[in-house]
C-alpha cells in the first residue's frame, strides 16, 4: 500500500477518479441548485432549441436539445462507470469460480474447462456481443443496461479464468494446501477459504486494469448504437451524438470525449500502480 | 488391541519413466499410546506411507494399489470420501516438514484453529475461540490470547511449528503423524519440540508415528522403529534393539552416519558416509536395491530379493544375511 502511494501517477489517477466518480454521483443534484435547471430540462420556446456554446450558465454547453451539458456527461459517467464496475464484478465472479474449479481439479475436467476457454477466446468477443445484444435487447433502456452488463462479463472472464487457474495450481500443492486437507476441510471450503484468497492479488490487479477496459468497449457499443439507449446516456452514446455535428458543434464531442478519456487513462494508471506495487520482484527498489 | 495396522500396502505412482513403486508392500503396527519411528533417506518412502494412510496421495498419478490400513477396525483405504475426511484431523492429527509453509499466510492463526474445531466437533465460533486459545497455551505460545488473532508471517519457524501441533492435536486424536516435523527448524529449537510431542503426547494419550531421516530425533522418542529403503522395510525392532544391535547393513551405515561431535573432534577424521545414492525408484535392481551401495553384497544380493529374517523377537531385518549382521553388531558392542 506505501509503495501504491509512492507512485505519483497511481495517486494522480486515483484522484482523478474519484473526483469524476465524485461528481458523477453528486453533480447533477448540485446544477440544479446552481442553475435551476435539471438535466434533462428542454428549454420550452422553438427558437432557443439550438445548441449553445460554452458559457459560463453551461460550461460544456448545451447540446441539440438544449440540454446543459455539464450534467448530460456526468449521467453519462454514472452509466459508464456503473457498466465498468459491474460488468467487471460479473466477469470476476465468472472467472473465478471457473479458474479455481479447473485448477483444483486437475486432470480431464481441468481439461475440458479450459479447452472450452480457448474456444471462446477463438471467437471474436465483439461479435458475441452483438450477437447477444441484437438477440435479447432493445425492449427497455434499463433492460438493455442489464443485458450490456452480462454480455461484456459474459466475454471478458476468459482472461480472468486462467489467471485464477494459474494461480490455484500452482497454489494447491503448497503445503498448507495440504494441511487443510489433512484437517478433514471440505473440498469447496479449500477452494473458498484457502485458495481464493490467495490469488486475490493478481485478480485484483487484472480486475482494476479490466474496468476501464469494458468502459471502451461499451463506449464503442454505444457508438455504434448498440449499446446504452435513449433516455439513458452514457460517454459512449454523447460522443455518437456529438460526431454528427462536430464541425458545427464541436463542444458536444469533446467534452464527453476528455472526460472519458481522463478517466481512462486514470483507471489503467490505478491498475499499473497496484501491479508494480504488487510484485514481489520489485520489493528491494 | 492395536490401534493402527498396515498391511501389506503399496501405493505407486505412474510417471513418465514409468511405475515408481513408491511403498511396496509395507507393514506394520501401532499401540495405543506408543511411538513409532520411521526412518530412511529422502525417498524411501516413509510420507508416502503416512499420506496414504490419510488417503491424501495425489491422484493421478498415485494410486494405492492394495493393501489394508486398520484404524479402530476399520479399513481406512476403503471407507467413502466423507468418511475418511471424518477421521483426518478429529482422530488422525498430522504435522508437516515446512512450518513456514504449512500455514495458509491470509488466514489468522485463530481463523485457521477454530476452522478444525468447528468442522470436527461442532463448537461455535466461542467455543472455537476458547478452545483455541487453551490449545495454544499448551503448546507454550507465551501471551496466547493477544497472540492469536496473528497472521502466521509474524510467528517465527518455531512458533508456527507449535501452532500446527496445536491445530492437529485440537481434537484430540487417537494417533498424531509428525513427518519430519523438526527438519526446518534450528537444533535449540528443535529439542524444544520434541519435548513438546513428548509432553502432549503423555497428557492427552495419543499414539504417535514420527517420520524422520534423524536417528538422533528417534531415539529419545520412539518405541519401535522401522527403517524403510526405496518404499521396503529395511529393518523392524524396538528402538534399544536397534541402536543396540542393527541386524541390517542400511541401518549400520545410516548410525555410523551420525556425527558424533565429540568423536569428530578428536579424530578430524573424514565423516562416514554410505557410497552411492538411493537408487531410482522406476527401475529398481532385481536383487536387493542396497546390494549396489552395501560393503556385504555378495552375488546372491544382487541376484534374489532378499527375505525378510527374524533374528530375535520383535526383530526383523530384510537382509540375505542378517544373521550374520546381527551377531556381528552384539560381537561389537562386547
Amino acid at each position: 500500500m506505501r509503495r501504491l502511494v509512492r507512485n505519483r501517477v497511481a495517486v494522480f489517477g486515483m484522484v482523478v477518479v474519484s473526483i469524476i466518480a465524485l461528481a458523477a454521483i453528486i453533480g447533477p443534484a448540485l446544477i440544479f441548485r446552481a442553475t435551476g435547471y435539471t438535466y434533462d430540462y428542454i428549454p420550452a420556446d422553438p427558437d432557443l432549441v439550438k445548441s449553445f456554446a460554452p458559457s459560463w450558465m453551461h460550461p460544456m454547453g448545451t447540446d441539440n436539445e438544449g440540454r446543459d451539458m455539464l450534467a448530460r456527461v456526468l449521467l453519462g459517467g454514472r452509466i459508464s462507470l456503473m457498466v465498468g464496475i459491474i460488468s467487471t464484478i460479473v466477469s470476476l465472479v465468472i472467472g473465478t469460480a471457473w479458474g479455481a474449479t479447473a485448477g483444483y481439479a486437475g486432470g480431464k475436467l481441468d481439461e475440458l474447462m479450459m479447452r472450452i476457454v480457448d474456444i471462446l477466446f477463438a471467437i471474436p468477443y465483439m461479435m458475441v456481443v452483438i450477437v447477444l445484444l441484437a438477440l435479447f435487447g432493445r425492449h427497455t433502456a434499463m433492460g438493455q443496461l442489464v443485458l450490456l452488463f452480462i454480455a461484456l462479463g459474459a466475454v471478458s472472464w476468459l482472461t480472468m479464468a486462467r489467471i485464477v487457474r494459474g494461480q490455484v495450481i500452482s497454489l494447491k500443492n503448497q503445503e498448507f494446501i495440504l494441511a487443510a486437507r489433512a484437517t478433514g476441510v471440505p473440498k469447496w471450503k479449500i477452494i473458498l477459504r484457502h485458495l481464493v484468497p490467495n490469488t486475490l492479488g493478481p485478480v485484483i490487479v487484472y480486475a482494476t486494469l479490466e474496468v476501464p477496459a469494458v468502459m471502451l468497449l461499451e463506449a464503442f457499443l454505444s457508438f455504434l448504437g448498440l449499446g446504452v439507449q435513449a433516455p439513458l446516456a452514457s460517454w459512449g452514446s454523447l460522443a455518437s451524438e456529438g460526431i454528427q455535428n462536430i464541425a458545427v458543434f464541436p463542444w458536444q464531442l469533446i467534452f464527453p470525449g476528455v472526460t472519458m478519456a481522463l478517466t481512462l487513462f486514470s483507471l489503467n494508471f490505478i491498475g499499473d500502480g497496484l501491479r508494480d506495487a504488487l510484485d514481489p520482484q520489485m520489493k528491494k527498489s | 488391541m492395536n490401534l493402527l495396522s498396515v498391511r501389506n500396502l503399496r501405493t505407486y505412482f505412474d510417471t513418465d519413466g514409468g511405475v515408481v513403486k513408491a511403498v511396496d508392500d509395507v507393514s506394520f503396527d501401532i499401540e495405543p499410546g506408543k511411538t513409532l519411528g520411521i526412518v530412511g533417506e529422502s525417498g524411501s518412502g516413509k510420507s508416502v506411507t503416512n499420506l496414504s494412510i490419510m488417503r491424501l496421495i495425489p491422484s493421478p498419478p498415485g494410486r494405492i494399489v492394495s493393501g489394508e490400513v486398520l484404524f479402530g477396525g476399520k479399513d481406512l483405504l476403503k471407507l467413502p470420501t466423507d468418511e475418511i475426511r471424518k477421521v483426518r484431523g478429529k482422530r488422525i492429527g498430522m504435522i508437516f516438514q515446512d512450518p513456514m509453509s504449512s500455514l495458509n499466510p491470509f488466514m489468522r492463526i485463530s481463523r485457521q484453529l477454530m476452522e478444525v474445531t468447528e468442522l470436527h466437533m461442532g463448537h461455535s465460533s466461542k467455543q472455537a475461540r476458547e478452545h483455541a486459545v487453551n490449545m495454544l497455551q499448551l503448546v507454550g505460545i507465551p501471551d496466547a490470547g493477544a497472540r492469536i488473532d496473528s497472521y502466521p508471517h509474524e510467528f517465527s519457524g518455531g512458533m508456527r511449528q507449535r501452532v500446527m501441533i496445536a491445530m492437529a492435536l485440537s481434537c484430540r486424536p487417537e494417533l498424531l503423524i509428525a513427518d519430519e516435523p523438526t527438519t526446518a527448524l534450528d537444533v535449540t529449537i528443535q529439542a524444544q519440540i520434541l519435548e513438546l510431542i513428548k509432553k502432549i503426547k503423555s497428557e492427552i494419550r495419543t499414539s504417535v508415528i514420527l517420520i524422520t531421516h534423524d536417528l538422533g530425533v528417534v531415539a529419545g522418542m520412539a518405541d519401535a522403529i522401522i527403517v524403510m529403503y526405496a518404499g521396503k522395510v529395511f529393518e523392524r525392532a524396538s528402538a534399544g534393539d536397534l541402536f543396540e544391535r542393527p541386524a541390517n547393513p542400511y541401518t549400520k551405515g545410516l548410525l555410523m552416519s551420525v556425527p558424533d561431535p565429540l568423536r569428530e573432534s578428536k579424530a578430524r577424521g573424514e565423516l562416514y558416509q554410505i557410497p552411492g545414492l538411493p537408487p531410482d525408484p522406476a527401475n529398481l535392481p532385481p536383487g536387493c536395491p542396497f546390494a549396489p551401495r552395501c560393503d556385504k553384497a555378495a552375488d546372491i544380493c544382487r541376484r534374489e530379493f532378499p527375505p525378510m529374517v527374524q533374528v530375535a523377537p520383535g526383530h526383523e531385518s530384510l537382509c540375505h544375511f542378517a544373521k550374520e549382521v546381527y551377531a556381528e553388531a552384539a560381537h561389537l558392542h562386547s
